[in-house]
C-alpha cells in the first residue's frame, strides 16, 4: 500500500487532469483565432497539443505502474467538487429510504483499464492528426477541422479519465457532439448534414438509457463514483440477479448500443462515413465507438451481478457481429465496407463482455483500434489517389502505383482476418474461446455465430483489398492518370499503424501458445472476480470445472485451427472471386444468388423499416405506420372519437337546454306565472272601469256617497 | 230687526259649502279647484265659529284657527305639486291629470 504522501511525488500522475486540457486549449485557440491562422500554425498548435498529450499520457502511465506496483490499485484524483456539496448539504433519498449526499467531483481515475484506453486514444489520435495534415491539405475549413478534432480528443480523454458516471457522461456527450460536427463537416452536402443529424438523434436514444441507468445506480447505491460503486457491489451484500441492478445494467447497455453502434441502434454508423476519412478512422472506428465497450467494462461489477443483462449483451453482440458482416459482404463503397466491419467487430467486443471475458473484449478494442484505424486511413489514401472516388467497382490494380498504401492495408487485412501472428488473431481467438467455454449450450451457438462471422470478415476484407489493388484498372483515364502515392505525412502514420497491427497482439499471447497474456494480467485487478457466482452455484460450477478439464487444451487448439482455416478459406474465396476482376466486372454474389444479394445490398432493408416504423418518411399509400402512424392514429382517434363524443355530449346538452328553455319560457312562465296574472287582469277589468284617474270623478263619487248617507240618516 | 241666529250662520255656511263642492267637481283648472277647497274649509270654519258663539265657549274658534293653518299648509303643498307638475306636463287641467289609477 502507498500512502498519500508518496502519491504526490509522481509528477505526471498527480497532474493527470492536464491531459485533456492540452487538446482543449488547442480547440479553444482554433475557436477564437483559427480563421486568421496559417495552416502551419494550425498544425503546430493542434497536432502539437495532441503530441504533448500523448507524451504526457505515456509518462503518466509510467508513473502509474510505479504507483501501483502491479497491484492494479486505482489512482484517483479529485480536482474539485463539481456538483453537490462535500458536507452533504445537497441530499436525495435513496431506494432504501436513507438520505445520501449528492456529490459529483471533477475527478480523475487511472487504473489499468483507463490506462490502456488513454494510451491508444492519444497514440492513434496523434497519428491521425498527423495524417490529417496531409489528407486535409487541400480542403476548406482546415482550422475548423482541427479544432473539432482537438475538441474530440478533449471529450474522449474526459470520458476515459472520469472517475464517476456524470463526468463520463460529459465526455460521452462531448464525443457525440464532435461526432455530429465532424460527420457534418461538409455541411453544404445534404447527405452529410442528414447523416450528422441521424447520428446525433440515434445516439440520443442511447444516451437516454445511459443517464437513466446512471441515476438508477445512484438511487440504489448512493454514489456515481466507480470505485465507491465497485466497493459496495463487491462487498457481497447483493444478490446475483438483483432486479434493480439488472435494470441499471440493461439501461447502461442501451447507452452502449447507441454509442457503440449495436443492434438496433447501429444505423447511424455506416452513414457517419459522410465525414472526412480521418474522422471515420479516429472517431467512428478506433476510439469513440469503443466508448460503449469501455463503459460496460467499467461497469463490470454491475454486469457480473446481472446475468440477464450479460446474456443480453452477449446475444446482441453476436447478432450484431454476423448481421453487420453479412451487409459488409456486398457493399461497393470502400468506406462502407469498413464501417460495417467496424460494427461487426464491435459486436465481437460485446460478445466478449457478455460472456464475462472483459479482458478479451478490451484486448480486441485495443488491437482493433490499430488495424481498423490503419484500414480507414489506408482507404483514405486510396480515395486520395482516386481523386475522391469511393466505389470499388471503379478501382482495381492500384498496388503498383500506391505501394505503401497497398502493403500497409494488406497487413491490416491479414490482421482483421485473423491470420496467426497478427493482432486480430489473438484477440478474436480469445473471444471465441471464452464464448465457447462459457457454461451452457447457447454459448456454443454464440461461438458458432462468431466463427461464421470470422469467415465472412476474411471474405469481405479480401474482397475489399483484391477489388482495390488487384485485377484490371476499371477507372476513367483522367482518374487513372492522376493516381499517385500519398505524401509522407499520410504514409508514415500508415506504416506505424501497420507495425502496431502486427505487434499489438503480442501483448496478449495466450498460455496455450507459450505466451503469458500480459495484457489480461495487467487488466485482471479491474474486473470483478466471479467469486459470488461460485458461492451461489457451487455444484454446477464444480461439474463445469470437471468438464472443462476434460478437453481444455486440445479443444483450444482445435478451435484455433478452425478459425485459422476460416480466415484462409475466406481470403481464398475472395481471391478466386475478385482478384482478377476486369473492366466487365460483375458482382459474383449477385449472379449466383440475386435475392440474397438484393437483401444484403439493401442492408436487410433496416433503414427502410425504420423509415416506416420511426421516422415516418415512408408510408403505405397515405397511411403512416410505426410510431408516427400510431401518433397520427391517436390524433385521429382523439379528434374524431374523443372530441366527437365530447362534441356530441355538448350537442345533447345544448338540445336539452333549448328544450328546457322553451319549457321555462312557455310552460312555466307562460302558464304558471303569466297565465294567472293575465287571468287576474282580465277578471279585474270591470273593477278598473271605476278607476279611470280623474280626481274630480273620485270627488263626485265621494260626495254622492256622503250626500246619500246624509239623506238616509235624515229620512230615517 | 230680525236677530241673527245660529240658523242664519248655518244657512250661509251650507251655501258656501255647496258652492265650494260644485267648484271642486266642475272646474278644470287646478288653481280654481284649490280655491274651491278653501271655500269648503271656510264654510266649515263658519259653522265652528257659529257653534262656538252658540255654546258660549272658545273651543270652536280655536279649532277654526287650526283649520286655517292647515289650509295654508295644504295650499303651499298643493301649489308646489302643481308647479312641479306644470314643469313636466305643461298643463294644469285636472281632466288631463289621470295617471293616478289602478
Amino acid at each position: 500500500m502507498h500512502s498519500a504522501a508518496t502519491a504526490t511525488d509522481f509528477f505526471f500522475l498527480s497532474r493527470i487532469w492536464l491531459i485533456p486540457l492540452f487538446p482543449a486549449a488547442g480547440a479553444t485557440i482554433m475557436f477564437f483565432f483559427g480563421r486568421k491562422l496559417q495552416k502551419t500554425t494550425v498544425n503546430a498548435v493542434c497536432v502539437g497539443a495532441v503530441v504533448i498529450a500523448f507524451l504526457f499520457a505515456c509518462f503518466t502511465v509510467l508513473d502509474y505502474t510505479h504507483f501501483a506496483h502491479g497491484t492494479g490499485q486505482p489512482y484517483e484524483k479529485s480536482v474539485y467538487t463539481w456538483l453537490g456539496s462535500g458536507d452533504g448539504g445537497l441530499t436525495f433519498i435513496k431506494k432504501d429510504g436513507t438520505h445520501a449526499a449528492f456529490n459529483v467531483d471533477a475527478g480523475f481515475l487511472l487504473d489499468p483499464l483507463s490506462a490502456i484506453w488513454l494510451l491508444f486514444v492519444t497514440g492513434v489520435g496523434m497519428l491521425i492528426h498527423i495524417y490529417s495534415t496531409g489528407y486535409m491539405a487541400h480542403e476548406g475549413g482546415y482550422y475548423r477541422f482541427f479544432g473539432y478534432l482537438n475538441l474530440f480528443m478533449f471529450a474522449m480523454l474526459t470520458l476515459i479519465l472520469a472517475n464517476n458516471y456524470i463526468m463520463l457522461f460529459v465526455g460521452w456527450e462531448g464525443v457525440g457532439l464532435c461526432s455530429y460536427l465532424l460527420i457534418g463537416f461538409y455541411f453544404h452536402r445534404k447527405s452529410a448534414s442528414t447523416a450528422a443529424n441521424k447520428a446525433f438523434i440515434v445516439n440520443r436514444i442511447g444516451d437516454a438509457g445511459f443517464i437513466l441507468g446512471a441515476f438508477t445506480l445512484v438511487w440504489y447505491l448512493g454514489s456515481f463514483q466507480f470505485t465507491a460503486i465497485n466497493h459496495v457491489l463487491r462487498s457481497g451484500s447483493f444478490q446475483i440477479g438483483d432486479p434493480v441492478l439488472t435494470a441499471a445494467a440493461l439501461l447502461l447497455f442501451v447507452g452502449a448500443c447507441g454509442k457503440s453502434a449495436q443492434l438496433p441502434l447501429y444505423v447511424w454508423l455506416p452513414d457517419a462515413m459522410e465525414g472526412p476519412t480521418p474522422v471515420s478512422a479516429l472517431i467512428h472506428a478506433a476510439t469513440m465507438v469503443t466508448a460503449g465497450v469501455y463503459m460496460v467494462a467499467r461497469s463490470n461489477a454491475i454486469f457480473v451481478l446481472a446475468p440477464t443483462a450479460m446474456k443480453t449483451v452477449a446475444i446482441i453482440g453476436a447478432l450484431t457481429a454476423i448481421f453487420a458482416a453479412s451487409i459488409g459482404l456486398v457493399q461497393n463503397d470502400i468506406k462502407r465496407v469498413l464501417a460495417y466491419s467496424t460494427v461487426s467487430q464491435l459486436g465481437y467486443m460485446f460478445l466478449a463482455l457478455g460472456v464475462g471475458a472483459f479482458a478479451a473484449g478490451v484486448f480486441h478494442v485495443f488491437t482493433h483500434a490499430f488495424f481498423k484505424a490503419l484500414l480507414f486511413l489506408g482507404s483514405g489514401s486510396v480515395i486520395h489517389a482516386m481523386s475522391g472516388e469511393q466505389d470499388m467497382k471503379f478501382m482495381g490494380s492500384l498496388r503498383e502505383r500506391t505501394p505503401t498504401t497497398f502493403w500497409t492495408m494488406f497487413i491490416g487485412m491479414l490482421a482483421i482476418a485473423g491470420i496467426p501472428g497478427l493482432a486480430g488473431f489473438f484477440s478474436k481467438d480469445e473471444i471465441l474461446w471464452q464464448a465457447y467455454t462459457k457454461e451452457g449450450t447457447a454459448y456454443h451457438f454464440l461461438w458458432f455465430i462468431g466463427f461464421a462471422t470470422a469467415l465472412m470478415t476474411a471474405f469481405y476484407m479480401g474482397r475489399l483489398i483484391f477489388l482495390t489493388f488487384f485485377g484490371k484498372p476499371r477507372m476513367s483515364h483522367e482518374v487513372e492518370h492522376h493516381i499517385h502515392e500519398s505524401p509522407k505525412s499520410m504514409t508514415v502514420p500508415l506504416v506505424i499503424l501497420a507495425i502496431a497491427s502486427v505487434a499489438a497482439g503480442w501483448l496478449g499471447i495466450p498460455h496455450s501458445l507459450g505466451g503469458s497474456n500480459q495484457f489480461g494480467k495487467f487488466l485482471e485487478p479491474v474486473f470483478a472476480k466471479e467469486e459470488p457466482v461460485l458461492e451461489a452455484e457451487r455444484p454446477a460450477q464444480l461439474a463445469a470445472g470437471e468438464k472443462e478439464e476434460e478437453h481444455t487444451d486440445p479443444m483450444e487448439y482445435g478451435l484455433m485451427g478452425l478459425s485459422v482455416l476460416a480466415a484462409i478459406v475466406g481470403l481464398g474465396l475472395a481471391w478466386r472471386a475478385y482478384a482478377h476482376a476486369g473492366k466487365d466486372y460483375k458482382e459474383p454474389i449477385a449472379e449466383k444468388a440475386p435475392p440474397l444479394y438484393r437483401v444484403l445490398y439493401n442492408k436487410w432493408f433496416v433503414d427502410e423499416a425504420y423509415d416506416y416504423a420511426f421516422t415516418g418518411r415512408r408510408k403505405v399509400g397515405d397511411v403512416r405506420l410505426g410510431v408516427l402512424g400510431l401518433g397520427e392514429a391517436s390524433s385521429w382517434f382523439d379528434s374524431k372519437i374523443i372530441d366527437g363524443v365530447v362534441n356530441d355530449a355538448g350537442w345533447v346538452t345544448r338540445a336539452i337546454g333549448t328544450l328546457s328553455s322553451w319549457w321555462d319560457k312557455w310552460i312555466i312562465d307562460g302558464l304558471g306565472v303569466n297565465g294567472p296574472a293575465i287571468l287576474a287582469r282580465m277578471l279585474s277589468y270591470p273593477a278598473r272601469l271605476f278607476e279611470w284617474g280623474l280626481v274630480q270623478w273620485y270627488a263626485l263619487v265621494m260626495t254622492t256617497g256622503l250626500v246619500g248617507f246624509a239623506l238616509y240618516y235624515v229620512w230615517k | 230687526m230680525l236677530p241673527i241666529t245660529t240658523l242664519h250662520y248655518l244657512v250661509v255656511a251650507a251655501a258656501l259649502f255647496v258652492l265650494g263642492t260644485i267648484g271642486v267637481l266642475t272646474r278644470r283648472n287646478v288653481v280654481i279647484v284649490l280655491m274651491s277647497i278653501e271655500l269648503i274649509l271656510n264654510a266649515v270654519n263658519l259653522n265652528l265659529v257659529a257653534f262656538s258663539r252658540m255654546w258660549g265657549n272658545l273651543h270652536g274658534q280655536v279649532f277654526s284657527i287650526f283649520i286655517t293653518v292647515d289650509a295654508a299648509a295644504e295650499a303651499a303643498v298643493g301649489l308646489g305639486i302643481l308647479i312641479a307638475f306644470f314643469r313636466n306636463r305643461e298643463t294644469i287641467n285636472v281632466d288631463e291629470i289621470d295617471l293616478l289609477k289602478w
